[in-house]
């Protein structure tokens, strides 16, 4: 609540329907998101992601809870009333505007005057690189020129935040690599606090200062991308983030004790250990601390191969190994082998 | 020199031509034919008893603004005339202005309830329709005339002493009118609502717009057709109507519709009566430009800086 905070969401519920079909798309979610930063909400389809967007930005109102923008309570404020504003996934533009219209609507609905419209207006258009597209019509744009118009009409009126419903799924891979891009730019040039939305684990990673990871109307983690790559807090964040092994563990002597009896040291704690496949190493039999474990299959990757383990009580786990120069693994199917995971690599997390 | 493609386009324009020939010619006649002799009507002499003579004359026309004095001759401007001609105008106006004020709540309303219902509520909107105009009209007097239903209700009620005189003045038409061609507004509005992207609104609403500022700088500009078309739908025949203000005007409340009959039956002036005919059809015809120019001009540009 100290206004370093751009947006605060305290225990915010929200509930579409009443009584047997009652959907709670939000569920009790608190949430604090700095100045000036790129903050990302990923989840999968459908786990209220959109819908906590809608709140800040003031389309809903929340069924319980407090929404504060730069420390002020704004939960009632129609949307023409706060500070944020919204790029669209389908864009929204005005079809009877033109781009440069567009991009003026807001300042000119503020009642700005003429000169001020027309200046900042200018510089936004040059801002997207659209000045020399600013006298068409929407309808005449590809879709990343709409996209960029969508953006300048968000950031013309100098937000205090501005939110991003999936902007980027519409487009092609190599145009979103191209938009993923500019959006930084645009979001350091400007200093205006992004909330970015995306179901894209990729996307949240190269993108973000922070990310929060939402599952099923719950925040389940917010951290920067590394120690939510690293360091997971539970089994969904961890598997919904980039690929990962799970082995369920007991309390050992000194670490936790695997299915097969071995003992190994993890941080963290919780029943599940979480391992990814590049931390885990393919290591000579007679290695001390190494596992024992017997090769099921190898799949190649271009540079990559993973290796596909089989634990002695039947668990499975997931190797990644660069390929050696000469092409040649030194392993094959059947072959007894042993495994080790990278210092500090294993993680306990909860179910 | 020439390209097989050419060849081609060249010979299914003329197939395409060929094939819709006999639906031109048959709109064509059947546009122009009746208008054509009306045109010429208009240029003959009046008959003694109806009918016409046909030596050329410009009487027709000349009666139009103009009436002779009985006794010396001399032309006077007939004021009767340029009554009935701007009480036409104006009723008409305030026609569209009143269906298009009850008339945009109740499409958008339609437009904005589950696809499912909408086909509902336009077969409601529908069911006038099933009834002779002539019929309804009658309904309409019924309810508004000294011992109609609101008198009697008004009565009953102690509300008023004696009964209002509702019926037979401009206001009855008006009403009448309204009630009419409501729907003529309704349909097309509606055909535009539906196809406006609500999600706009959203946008408009985050980008500081007010209720107004949306309605006027966004709602009213995408559905514009719909506005254009259907105030057309309702202004056109309005000018024209003949039944509703001679039922509920009265005779002393004539529009240009009734005005024109007169003239083919008690009148027997029917050159006046083509020529009145004509009139209406340039009147209309101005109407329609102006309306059309004064639509494209707050139109393309009018979103930002009007
Ligand atoms: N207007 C609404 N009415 C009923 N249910 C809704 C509405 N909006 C969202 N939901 C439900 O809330 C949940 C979260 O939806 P949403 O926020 O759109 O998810 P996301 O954007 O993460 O895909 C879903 O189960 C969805 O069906
Ligand atoms: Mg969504």
């Amino acid at each position: 609540m100290t206004s370093q905070d751009a947006v605060t969401a305290q225990n915010v519920v929200k509930s579409f329907g009443q009584g047997k079909v009652a959907v709670r798309a939000l569920d009790d979610v608190s949430l604090s998101i700095r100045k000036g930063e790129f903050f990302t909400l990923l989840g999968p389809s459908g786990c209220g992601k959109t819908t906590l967007l809608r709140l800040i930005a003031g389309f809903e109102m929340p069924s319980g809870g407090t929404i504060l923008l730069d420390g002020q309570d704004v939960t009632t404020l129609p949307p023409n009333r706060r500070p944020v504003n919204t790029v669209f996934q389908s864009y929204a533009l005005f079809p009877h505007l033109t781009v440069r219209e567009n991009v003026g609507f807001a300042l000119k609905m503020q009642g700005r005057d003429r000169a001020e419209v027309e200046d900042r207006t200018n510089r936004m258009l040059a801002l997207v690189k659209m000045e020399e597209l600013a006298d068409r019509a929407t309808a005449q744009l590809s879709g990343g020129q709409q996209q960029r118009v969508a953006l300048a009409r968000a950031l013309a009126p100098q937000p205090k935040v501005l939110l991003l419903d999936e902007p980027l799924s519409a487009l092609d891979l190599k145009l979103r690599k191209e938009m993923q891009v500019e959006l930084k730019r645009l979001q350091k040039e400007t200093g205006i606090t992004f909330v970015f939305v995306t179901h894209d684990q990729e996307e949240a990673l190269t993108m973000s200062d922070r990310i929060g990871v939402m599952s099923a109307g719950r925040l389940q983690q917010v951290a920067t991308p590394r120690e939510i790559y690293t360091a997971p807090i539970n089994r969904f964040v961890a598997g919904f983030i980039g690929e990962t092994n799970f082995l369920p563990v007991t309390k050992g002597a000194d670490g936790a004790r695997l299915g097969c009896g071995a003992e190994v040291t993890a941080l963290g704690e919780g029943p599940v250990l979480t391992v990814r496949p590049e931390q885990v190493g393919v290591v000579a039999t007679d290695q001390p601390g190494a596992i024992a474990a017997t090769v099921d299959t190898l799949i190649y990757f271009g540079t990559d191969m993973h290796v596909h383990l089989r634990l002695s009580d039947g668990a499975a786990l997931v190797a990644r190994l660069p390929l050696p120069p000469g092409g040649d693994p030194g392993i094959a199917a059947g072959d007894g082998v042993g495994v080790a995971f990278a210092p500090g690599a294993a993680r306990l997390i909860g179910d | 020199m020439s390209r097989p493609e050419d060849t081609l386009r060249r010979r299914s324009d003329r197939n395409g031509w060929l094939l819709s020939a006999p639906a031109l010619a048959l709109l064509v006649f059947a546009a122009s034919g009746p208008l054509m002799i009306v045109l010429v009507y208009s240029f003959l002499e009046k008959g003694q008893y109806g009918n016409v003579i046909w030596e050329f004359s410009l009487d027709g026309w000349v009666g139009i603004l103009f009436s002779r004095d009985i006794f010396d001759g001399t032309l006077n401007l007939a004021d009767a005339h340029m009554t009935i001609f701007w009480r036409s105008v104006k009723l008409s106006l305030l026609t569209t202005l009143i269906t298009f004020t009850l008339g945009f709540p109740t499409a958008w309303f339609i437009a904005t309830r589950p696809p499912a219902q909408r086909a509902l509520w336009l077969f409601l909107m529908t069911i006038p329709f099933w009834t002779n105009l002539l019929i309804r009209t009658f309904a309409i007097g019924e309810i508004l005339r000294t011992e109609g239903l609101i008198n009697t209700a008004l009565l009953k009620t102690g509300l008023i002493a004696a009964p209002i005189q509702m019926l037979y003045n401009e206001g009855a038409v008006l009403v009448g009118m309204a009630y009419v061609y409501l729907p003529l507004m309704v349909l097309p509005l509606f055909a535009a609502i539906e196809r406006f992207d609500m999600r706009l609104l959203e946008a408009a609403y985050d980008l500081y717009a007010s209720r107004m500022q949306v309605l006027r700088h966004v709602i009213l500009p995408i559905v514009k057709p719909g506005i254009v078309a259907g105030s057309i739908l309702v202004f056109v025949p309005s000018l024209g109507a003949y039944v509703t203000p001679r039922i509920l005007g009265g005779g002393k409340n004539m529009m240009i519709g009734n005005f024109i009959e007169l003239q083919f039956g008690q009148g027997r002036n029917w050159p006046l009566g083509a020529a009145l005919s004509m009139t209406l059809l340039v009147i209309v015809t101005v109407a329609l430009l102006f309306y059309v120019r004064a639509i494209n001009r707050s139109g393309s540009g009018g979103g930002s800086h009007g």
